[in-house]
């Protein structure tokens, strides 16, 4: 006995699928949101041009249970004809094909997922609470970013602004309201037009100095961190503020100003004097952002193997700048040397000042410690109260 | 469905008589079937859920999203889909041939008759479309009641031990139970539970307390928990006792994967070359069905060796034989008793490890690939988990043992699931394993005070 027909139905199941999948992909985000330490400082995406998929490892959503260890013990599988002992029938890891989100794990007896996202939509996680701390509306050249938005419909209005459809609407309601659904015979009170409103946004200048220490004694490692960093700090300023700018400054015994490309690609050496990247940074500020005007931001990345003769200088440099700026960030990279801080280190701190924030990196995982560190919302507060 | 349809689906219903026609003459006896049509998305939301209507859960939307991934990028297609209940609804794909839905409509009908006629299913609940609806409502109220999160994360801890269910622990899984009379068995049975649960609460505390322990260590992590956790609500133990149920009724499929598929696979094949069809189709079909058997990487084909199985038992013992082992046998008894070296061979079975980061084989031995295979299909890859003591050190701690077969736990694993088995018990939970090398006892235990402890 059968009976066969054809489903036409709205499937209530149909909405719970799309509802379920949509949790799961909340708990994909809120798993990869636990591990963007990790995520943060990954090569592949540093180095990506920002289009590119990410592939990010979720070991969280595991969905656990009693099971047999996947490590220990042989496992039957099946060939297609003439399989011998000592075959290699796969790899473990690399094996994968490419990416179409959701994997099945290839390694026996493993489920790993692997969620795919784009470095924007890593960007939003990262930066969902970060901001230029303690930022000020300053009195002059406020910006304003305008914008025109439609958001009524009138009676009057400029011809320019017609609502055709909806004046042909009107036309064709009276016409059938007397008898007759038509188009035609137009009169003044079919007319209907849209209106607008401006959408003004105010925004306060905001310039932010990046400094590098590019000299001899900045190892591949401390580079790669640098960048790391700079690499989601400018990420971040251009998707959360419209108006930004942004100074690049390397510096190894002298400092120059270098375009965004040079810096994030260029390698120097020589020795190290930090002073003459404050030094430009300040004349930087002198020349094109006066502090009444502008909130401005330097921030400087250095191993902190600076010349011991020079640090007097920093410190007065640092000091001139923390009286003009809405926050100073010094990331120090000390990779392996634990808490043990360098010369220039302990002289910045000496300043004492609220507005010198201080960051300490001796691994990969930091990098986004340190974003949270300079950006993270308890800094604002944190100045402010001082 | 499009238009110009309508002639496709009335040929397709007559070769589905067709096909009922001849299976039925070769002696298969299937439960009523109703077919649907339906589209991809709905194929692969059923294929995610289990079940059509099946409560809301993000792993379900998580498998949901792997079929529908895998689905988009053409890597792997549902062709049919059927649901063991009265009658047996299955869904053939819309975009499928005619020739397709005609060797799916084969499948389907040898499917029904397993359904009908193999002992597993004997007990399995033919209405359990329905139940699972109003199970999905139950969770959703409860959802409105107490909130989505509250119920997810209840949801997530009884999932994780869903496998530990005993079909046979319903009657006399405690000493409470094993002491009341027995009655006939009816399908109202569950009302008689329910009264006996609200009796039960209102006895003192005593009685619950002396009723922790269980006569002989049992399987079924769920229903005892239901029955005697110190720290569930009412609806919680409902929704463990939806988890139970459910499971209950997928458990004899997982048990015959092999050899319900082998045997749809042999009838698919048999009464299709009975029909007859054009010799393009011929062709077809017999592309479409090596398909079905090829080895799909390193991983075993369960339809082809359950096909293999069948086809070999066949050629032994005879037909009628063959129809024995598909009322009497369950994947792992087919593999111990029909298993053969020959066969091993011709599907180039063998046992790999990993050395590493290299699979390799590293032994052809059949009946080193039997008794592995035994140890790995028909829910065999599950370990086996009883409730010795749930008053253990007389402070209603919950005492579970590891039966040892020589497998070893991932331990890991088993912390991630004690901490489960604490949301829904309370108190602390201990388990017992075994080392390594199987030798010394090794005891976890967790509570969140004092985290995870492991001692030998």
């Amino acid at each position: 006995m059968f009976t066969l027909a054809i489903r036409r139905d709205d499937w209530s199941l149909h909405r719970k699928g799309a509802i379920d999948q949509a949790r799961h992909m909340e708990k994909v985000k809120e798993a990869i949101k636990r591990n963007l330490a990790d995520i943060v400082s990954e090569q592949s995406i540093i180095t990506s041009d920002g289009k590119r998929l990410v592939r990010v490892p979720i070991r969280v959503l595991e969905e656990y249970r009693f099971r047999f260890d996947p490590e220990a013990g042989r496992q039957v599988g099946q060939g297609s004809g003439g399989t011998q002992v000592g075959d290699v029938i796969g790899r473990v890891g690399n094996g994968r094909g490419p990416g179409v989100g959701p994997h099945a794990g290839d390694e026996p007896g493993i489920d790993y997922y692997e969620a795919e996202l784009t470095v924007d939509e890593l960007g939003e996680l990262i930066f969902e609470d970060l901001e230029l701390p303690n930022l000020e509306e300053k009195r002059l050249r406020e910006l304003e970013s305008e914008a025109v938005r439609f958001t009524d419909i009138r009676k009057h209005g400029p011809f320019a602004n017609l609502d055709k459809r909806r004046t042909l609407r009107e036309n064709l309601r009276r016409n059938a309201w007397r008898g007759r659904a038509r188009i035609g015979d137009f009169s003044n009170e079919d007319l209907r037009f849209k209106t607008w409103e401006r959408d003004i946004k105010r925004e306060s200048n905001a310039v932010v100095i990046a400094m590098m220490d590019v000299s001899g004694s900045m190892g591949t490692f401390e580079k790669y961190i640098s960048r790391a960093f700079y690499y989601w700090m400018v990420r971040f300023l251009r998707t959360k503020y419209d108006r930004v700018e942004i100074r690049f400054i390397a510096h190894h015994a002298e400092a120059k100003e270098v375009t965004e490309e040079e810096f994030f690609t260029r390698g120097e050496s020589g020795g190290t004097r930090a002073s003459t990247a404050y030094e430009l940074a300040f004349q930087l500020i002198r020349e094109h952002y006066p502090p009444d005007a502008w909130n401005i931001y330097p921030f400087h990345f250095s191993d902190g193997d600076n010349w011991p003769s020079d640090n007097e200088r920093c410190r007065e440099l640092a000091e001139e700048l923390l009286r003009c700026v809405n926050l100073f960030g010094y990331g120090e990279i000390r990779q392996g040397r634990y808490t043990y801080h360098s010369t220039l280190m302990h002289t910045l701190q000496r300043i004492g000042s609220p507005k010198l924030v201080t960051v300490t990196i001796s691994e990969k995982a930091d990098v986004y410690q340190a974003l949270r560190r300079f950006f993270g919302p308890e800094v604002g507060r944190e100045v402010a109260r001082a | 469905m499009r238009e110009g349809m309508p002639s496709a689906i009335a040929e397709l219903e007559r070769r589905i008589g067709e096909i009922w026609g001849v299976g039925e003459r070769l002696g298969l006896r299937p439960l009523p079937v109703h077919f649907e049509v339906v589209p991809a998305t709905v194929m692969y939301e059923i294929g995610a859920y289990g079940l059509p209507g099946r409560f809301s859960h993000w792993t379900h939307g998580k498998a949901y999203q792997v079929q529908k991934t895998l689905y988009d990028y053409g890597l792997s297609k549902i062709y049919e889909l059927v649901i063991n209940s009265d009658p047996c609804y299955a869904f053939l794909l819309e975009t499928n041939t005619l020739l397709q839905n005609t060797l799916v409509a084969a499948h389907v009908m040898a499917h029904a008759d397993f359904f009908a006629n193999n002992a597993y299913f004997a007990e399995t609940r033919r209405d359990m479309v329905d139940i699972a609806s109003l199970h999905a409502e139950r969770i959703e109220k409860y959802e409105f009641t107490h909130g989505k999160g509250e119920v997810e994360q209840l949801l997530d801890a009884v999932l994780s031990i869903q496998e530990h269910v005993d079909p046979a622990a319903s009657e006399t899984s405690t000493r409470r139970r094993a002491e009341q009379p027995r009655r006939p068995s009816t399908p109202y049975d569950d009302l008689w539970r329910l009264e006996e649960r609200s009796r039960g609460d209102k006895s003192g505390g005593e009685e619950r307390q002396a009723a922790t322990t269980p006569a002989e260590p049992m399987r079924d992590l769920l229903l005892f928990i239901h029955d005697h956790s110190p720290i569930l609500e009412d609806w919680e133990r409902d929704v463990v006792a939806i988890v139970r149920t459910e499971m209950l009724y997928f458990l004899p499929q997982i048990k015959t994967k092999v050899l319900n598929e082998g045997w749809a696979t042999l009838w698919h094949a048999r009464i299709i070359r009975s029909l007859d069809l054009s010799p393009e189709e011929h062709v077809e079909f017999a592309r479409l069905h090596a398909s079905v058997l090829q080895p799909a990487g390193r991983r075993l084909n369960p339809y082809a060796l359950g096909y293999e199985l069948l086809c070999d038992i066949e050629q032994r013992y005879g037909t009628e034989h063959l129809f024995l082992v598909r009322e009497v046998e369950s994947d792992v008894s087919l593999v111990r008793n029909y298993l053969t070296e020959e066969l091993v061979e011709r599907l180039d079975l063998y046992l790999y490890e990993r050395r590493g980061d290299e699979l390799v084989v590293v032994d052809k031995d059949w009946k080193a690939v039997r008794d592995r295979l035994a140890n790995e299909l028909g829910g065999n890859h599950i370990p086996v988990i009883v409730v010795v003591d749930g008053d253990y050190r007389g402070n209603r701690e919950l005492y579970l043992r590891h039966v040892w077969d020589g497998r070893k736990l991932d331990l890991p694993w088993a912390e991630k699931t004690l901490e489960n088995v604490y949301r829904l018990w309370g108190r602390r939970v201990w388990l017992e394993t075994r080392s390594d090398d199987g030798t010394d006892p090794l005891i976890l235990s967790y509570h969140p005070r004092e985290g995870h402890r492991q001692q030998r």
